[in-house]
């Protein structure tokens, strides 16, 4: 078991002796994680911040009704994507965000994580965005779970309420459909011969 | 041709994603939650007589009042005195600024206050300090003697330095038993005359009137005596107006105390 999973059974363990005064470290753990999957599952930073706080007062309330040894128990961090995913799922289906503009003017193209890093992760950032957006909803859930939130397949299963064989083979397509346009869309726009293309894409490989 | 060729690994595709975590979620989640779960009371900045102000507010209540300055250091405080969180809003109820700021300009309807954190006899102090009307002052001893505790002056006074919410309980308003302003809380004295100044209750003219003998004044044509800053009091013309040095030598001239300002106990 990693550092982060105890640290979170932990924190299951003092909300069930204490939830009133324990809960604010559940905020604080997890605003941050929650929010930044709510912002690139939808698009919206005003989505996002919306989404993240009502499944954080949805979770506090649910707590609320549970006993001690409920809680004590519980796959905390799973269970918080779970109420997270399915408030990102209702709004989904009340309005597709594939139908609407990528960027709302919410979204920015240009962060200060984005300046931070320079201008070549600025401009994998804005593509890798947009991609993402692109993917649809049971493979960019999938894909993010798993790579930007960190979850394993066990937790994934959890959430989503699907086999971790069927996760495994959606992240998998994920990744390949993001990798297929990553390339396209960079050949696209280099009007450059494939081969300056291919090196510079490879200069990124991890390990060079 | 062969230039499709796979050039990007799985590997970099997944640090893609990685970065698109590098983005810090608005602090507002967490001040929302707590809000809205009830773990955390609100406070908001608003302007006033001595400058801008911090309010604390709960759902049953006021909770504290204090000048606007350091935010962290309010919060801790108020985390002391309450025992909870206080988390800043943007957005605070409009009925409760406006209750705020009708009170801070003259309305003697009380906002609701909780007091809950204060003694028995702290909130019995603060309550009665809370009845005095905008512009006008009392001594010590009438709200030691309206709370059914007449010889504890002192202790009013120490219930009153400890006010969790001055200008709204206007703790301003009760001066020394010799009729001198004394001291203020929220700024010393100086600060306190210049509330009483804007509110009409001429603190320079009370303290002469005070320093003269006449801590009461009544009318000889009503022969009714009072508080000189009271409603009554002021109605009276310059030439009808009488000046005593106590209540025992008013009601000694055939007078008696008002029945609004209650100089005495009201018979």
């Amino acid at each position: 078991m990693n550092t982060t999973a105890t640290s979170h059974q932990l924190l299951a363990a003092e909300l069930a002796a204490d939830l009133n005064s324990h809960f604010d470290q559940v905020v604080r753990t997890f605003q941050q994680p929650l929010y930044v999957f709510a912002l690139r599952m939808t698009g919206s930073r005003e989505e996002a911040e919306e989404l993240t706080q009502d499944a954080l007062i949805r979770a506090y309330r649910a707590l609320k009704t549970y006993s001690a040894d409920r809680i004590r128990d519980m796959a905390l961090q799973a269970w918080l994507y779970a109420i997270l995913r399915n408030l990102i799922r209702n709004r989904v289906r009340r309005h597709d965000p594939r139908t609407e503009p990528l960027h709302d003017g919410h979204d920015s193209l240009a962060g200060p994580d984005d300046i931070e890093s320079g201008y070549e992760h600025l401009e994998q950032s804005v593509a890798m965005r947009a991609l993402i957006m692109d993917l649809p909803v049971h493979h960019r859930e999938a894909v993010l779970l798993r790579y930007l939130s960190d979850l394993s397949y066990g937790e994934m299963s959890a959430v989503l309420g699907r086999p971790e064989g069927t996760l495994k083979a959606q992240v998998h397509r994920g990744l390949a459909q993001l990798r297929e346009r990553l390339e396209a869309s960079s050949e696209a726009w280099d009007l450059q011969p494939a081969g300056n293309v291919q090196r510079q894409a490879q200069h990124i490989r991890p390990g060079d | 041709m062969n230039h499709h060729v796979s050039s990007l690994t799985d590997d970099a595709v997944i640090a893609q994603i990685r970065r698109l975590g590098n983005e810090d979620a608005p602090e507002n989640i967490r001040r929302h939650v707590l809000a809205e779960t009830g773990l955390a009371d609100q406070y908001f900045r608003t302007a006033s007589p001595v400058g801008d102000i911090f309010v604390a507010f709960g759902s049953t209540g006021i909770r504290m009042v204090e000048r606007a300055g350091d935010a962290t250091r309010f919060e801790a405080r108020f985390q002391e005195r309450f025992g909870r969180m206080v988390v800043p809003t943007d957005s605070p109820p409009a009925r409760l600024v406006d209750q705020i700021q009708r009170r801070l300009s003259g309305s003697n309807r009380p906002p609701r206050v909780d007091l809950s954190t204060s003694t028995d006899f702290q909130r019995k102090v603060l309550l009665k300090t809370l009845e005095i009307p905008y512009g006008q002052v009392r001594p010590y001893s009438w709200i030691a003697r309206e709370i059914g505790h007449p010889r504890a002056d002192r202790a009013v006074g120490s219930a009153l330095a400890g006010n969790p919410i001055p200008l709204v309980i206007p703790c301003h308003r009760v001066v020394r038993n010799d009729g001198v302003i004394g001291n203020y809380g929220m700024g010393g004295p100086e600060v306190k005359r210049q509330i009483l100044t804007r509110e009409g209750a001429q603190p320079d003219q009370l303290e002469r009137l005070a320093r003269r003998g006449a801590r009461y004044v009544g009318s000889d044509t009503t022969h009714i005596f009072c508080f000189p800053t009271c409603s009554h009091a002021r109605r009276v013309t310059e030439k009808h107006l009488v000046g005593f040095p106590n209540a025992s030598s008013a009601l000694g001239s055939g007078y008696r105390p008002c029945m609004v300002c209650r100089p005495v106990q009201a018979a």
